[in-house]
């Protein structure tokens, strides 16, 4: 899955975002759009776009509407979809309208630290690319399906946080939003009761749960009192109407206490929305602390079992995420769901053979290097 | 990424010396102690365990150490996470007190064409003006109803039998539907008949009005009819004959029926189990005689030990649980209301065994003739001669004087188990409740006296071996869990294999 482009650009002056479009759109249009053109010859009118985009090589560009040109391939560009253009000729993809996983990066940053965090974050100051979003949502199709809002950890941007769901109800309001959040800022409860006073109507907030235990959720997340925070948020969260969906990670570090966290959620979060029990991610910290995290999926699924069955008794929603069918004991094929992103997603060559393949959630592409050593063709 | 530092898992640990947090405790086997907290979590120990837990010796590493920190039984941080979420489940437990009053029985008419053994209270007799609720004593019944803080209420129609005084009812769904709406708040309307009376109008009307039915069924035709005679002994075919006529008409989930145990019954587990799947119902509520009216009088005839009844209980239990495997699903409602309160954090409203009684707070009962008592047991002793539990009466007294009056306090202040004697430090009390009325009848005490009463010998046993049941089998534990979310046992067996 292509996400990224460059070409030499003309007459850019700073950073556009806009919604691709391939056919000559009207006037009124045009200043929220890049017209990619695929054709030799250029259209007549270039006149009110945000930018040209165009995969020839065109040395000489009389019009005013900045262009891109010599860009390799741009048959990953589909109406509809939203590309950021920066000066240097550099197109990133923010939104593909054919695609059911989009998401809004909010930041780089956070006030975690999670010893398997599959997208480290970053301490810089990025807080301005608040317009951005905005100016996104302000872009993408109203008939979307779902919307992700993940970081980073998005409600670092606090207020701005709550404008930025506030501006998703009123400009997409039939777009789910399922934000990724470790809910520590719900701690304080005026914040999550003005996220439930936005009213928004279907949010998801995913929250990441490591432990029953301080401590132990405390050292996966490396936050003290990080525990505290989260519990107490998710509550607050319950409290304000807020659905909650509960998600743990599973590794060397959370298997063993994995049948207790199920009760623990069961007895004190009956309210919650879902709860997904996944995998690990091959990715970001997962390497540097990888002595610390892997483990085997076909080592814990008596773990698993305890837990999906506790929650499933409950009466808990309950999913696994990131696992593969011939992996999974077959008790939990059930809870097994296709959970992961159209653009990570493979298969391995043994797949091929494989009668549930189909049915199969199948792999990271990051798993290409290191899965467990269960994998085997199911043949029925 | 070179620079960044992880912490070690010891860097996230408390140092301090841990604290109990408030739990209750027993030897539930030789080995084993069963621990359950305030708000009902439990979990067992060995013996070993147990012993380092209370004298702080427990192994901060251990995983026992977690688990108790984990559902809370111990603490060892300034972390407020615990007290919250204790205090949370604790709120949610106790929601059903919020409420305040929600049931209301009122007796329409004492009367009844039946004369059953146990009846605590009916009159053969066909004198409407001395045993029909009249029109004003219904109409001043609903201004306290309506007084009530409960958003949501429920009026049950109780006899003798209410559909000999058909005109009543009409008139007190027809009011209540009114003052509900002008008051913004949600009524309910349960009759509970034997349906010998039901007629195609009384149907109508039920339907209309979306009354549903509770009747009685004590087994097959050779235990129903014995145990409900009437002219003509033809109570069962009567009851079947209602049954199908209602289900026809309100739809088949608005009728539901209840047994009452006599000594003929506990022959006959079996049949009886057998007669309510045999009629399609859902669930059966395995209810012991109570001590009261006519019971004591016919005792020798139709009564039992608690010991008796509590083996027919095991044995129907497990008939149930043995039916539930082969995936005919039937619930037995008393197990379903503990298990409730074992497995979950949420409150029942079942208000014959809460702490605060529910007797008054939760339910109270307009007797034909106007007086206001505690609970259907407190009339029954009332018609035994003994009005202890009469809170007032509709015509001469206020709703500040009935419900907040010096009765209610006591029967409040005698029926909280977390300060009873006995109940205090027993550790199935956050699944249990009180019953003063019970205990002020059998032992003329309201707090009672627990390692003689009949009432705690009942729901000890019960609970310890809903307990033992759960922790012992598998498919058992399932089964449980489908009951606490009344969906067929047969899809959770099936769902996770």
């Amino acid at each position: 899955m292509k996400l990224y482009g460059i070409g030499c650009a003309i007459g850019l002056k700073q950073p556009i975002i806009g919604r691709v479009i391939t056919e000559e759109a009207p006037t009124d249009l045009r200043p929220y759009s890049v017209l990619v053109w695929k054709q030799p010859n250029p259209p007549s009118d270039t006149s009110g776009y945000l930018a040209l985009l165009s995969s020839n090589v065109v040395p000489c560009w009389p019009s005013r509407s900045p262009l891109i040109h010599s860009a390799k391939s741009l048959d990953y560009l589909s109406d509809g979809d939203v590309i950021s253009v920066s000066p240097n000729g550099f197109v990133r993809t923010l939104y593909r309208k054919n695609s059911t996983s989009n998401f809004l990066l909010t930041t780089d940053q956070c006030n975690s630290f999670c010893l398997m965090c599959s997208q480290p974050p970053r301490q810089v100051n990025d807080f301005d690319r608040l317009s951005e979003h905005f100016r996104l949502i302000d872009l993408i199709d109203t008939e979307t399906r779902e919307l992700g809002i993940t970081g980073g950890e998005p409600t670092l941007f606090k207020e701005d946080f709550l404008r930025l769901i506030r501006h998703c109800k009123d400009r997409l309001p039939n777009t789910a939003l399922h934000v990724l959040t470790n809910g520590r800022l719900f701690y304080y409860r005026e914040f999550a009761r003005k996220l439930g006073e936005i009213e928004h109507p279907d949010i998801m907030l995913g929250i990441p749960l490591y432990s029953d235990v301080d401590s132990e959720h405390d050292y996966v997340v490396q936050a003290r009192g990080a525990f505290e925070e989260t519990v107490l948020g998710i509550q607050n969260l319950g409290r304000y109407g807020v659905p909650v969906e509960i998600r743990v990670v599973i590794h060397k570090q959370t298997y063993r206490r994995l049948p207790m966290l199920a009760e623990f959620i069961a007895r004190n979060f009956p309210f919650a929305a879902h709860v997904a029990l996944m995998g690990l991610e091959m990715f970001g910290f997962v390497h540097r602390n990888f002595e610390a995290v892997w483990i085997d999926p076909h080592d814990y699924q008596n773990e698993l079992v305890q837990a999906t069955q506790t929650l499933f008794l409950s009466g808990l929603n309950t999913s696994i995420y990131n696992h593969q069918l011939c992996v999974l004991d077959r008790r939990l094929w059930p809870f097994a769901r296709k959970s992961i992103s159209d653009w990570k997603n493979i298969y391995l060559d043994d797949c091929e053979r494989c009668d549930v393949r189909d049915e199969c959630g199948g792999f990271f592409q990051s798993a290409a290097k290191k899965h467990s050593d269960h994998i085997s063709p199911i043949m029925k | 990424m070179g620079q960044i530092e992880f912490q070690p898992r010891e860097y996230f640990e408390s140092r301090g010396r841990y604290g109990l947090l408030p739990f209750r405790f027993m030897q539930f086997s030789d080995t084993q102690r069963l621990l359950v907290n305030e708000v009902g979590e439990h979990l067992f120990l060995t013996n070993e365990h147990f012993n380092e837990l209370v004298s702080f010796r427990l192994d901060r590493h251990s995983d026992v150490y977690l688990d108790l920190k984990g559902k809370h039984f111990l603490f060892d941080s300034d972390s407020t996470v615990p007290f919250e979420l204790l205090a949370l489940k604790y709120r949610t437990k106790k929601a059903h007190l919020s409420g305040f009053t929600r049931l209301h029985i009122f007796v329409v008419s004492l009367r009844c064409e039946h004369s059953c053994h146990y009846c605590q209270v009916s009159r053969v007799s066909t004198d409407r003006a001395v045993y029909d609720m009249s029109p004003e004593t219904a109409s001043k019944a609903l201004d306290l109803v309506f007084r009530s803080p409960a958003e949501s209420i429920k009026i049950e129609f109780q006899g003798g039998e209410p559909l000999l005084n058909f005109n009543r009812i009409k008139q007190i769904v027809q009011e209540a539907e009114r003052r509900a709406q002008e008051s913004g708040k949600r009524v309910d309307f349960v009759v509970t008949t034997n349906l010998a009376l039901i007629t195609e109008d009384i149907l109508e009307f039920l339907r209309d009005h979306g009354v549903v039915v509770s009747t009685s069924l004590d087994g097959p035709e050779f235990i129903h009819n014995p145990n409900r005679p009437r002219p003509g002994n033809n109570s069962y075919q009567l009851t079947i004959d209602g049954l199908n006529k209602c289900r026809a008409s309100l739809g088949f989930e608005r009728v539901s029926a209840i047994m009452t145990t006599t000594k003929l019954s506990l022959q006959h587990p079996r049949e009886i189990v057998d007669e309510y799947v045999r009629h399609g119902f859902e669930s059966i509520f395995l209810r012991n005689l109570s001590p009261y009216g006519f019971a004591v009088k016919t005792q020798s005839r139709i009564g039992y030990s608690m010991d008796e009844f509590l083996e027919f209980y095991r044995v129907t239990l497990d008939y149930i649980l043995e039916l539930n495997r082969k995936g005919i699903n039937l619930v037995e409602t008393y197990a379903q209301i503990l298990l409730t309160r074992i497995l979950t954090p949420f409150s029942t409203g079942y208000v014959d065994l809460q702490s605060p009684s529910g007797a008054g707070i939760g339910a109270a009962v307009y007797n034909y003739d106007g007086d206001i008592y505690a609970s259907d047991e407190s009339r029954m002793l009332a018609e035994m001669g003994d009005e202890q539990f009469r809170l007032g009466n509709v015509h001469s007294n206020t709703y500040e004087q009935i419900f907040g009056g010096n009765l209610i306090r006591s029967i409040v202040r005698s029926s909280c188990v977390e300060s009873l004697p006995g109940c205090a430090d027993c550790a199935f009390q956050s699944y249990c409740g009180a019953d003063p009325v019970f205990h002020y009848a059998s032992q003329k005490d309201m707090i009672g006296h627990q390692p003689t009463s009949e009432f705690h010998k009942k729901n000890f046993f019960i609970i310890n071996y809903l307990l033992n049941l759960y922790h012992s089998d598998e498919t058992i534990r399932k089964i449980f869990w489908a009951w606490v979310h009344n969906v067929p046992a047969s899809e959770f067996l099936r769902e996770v294999a």
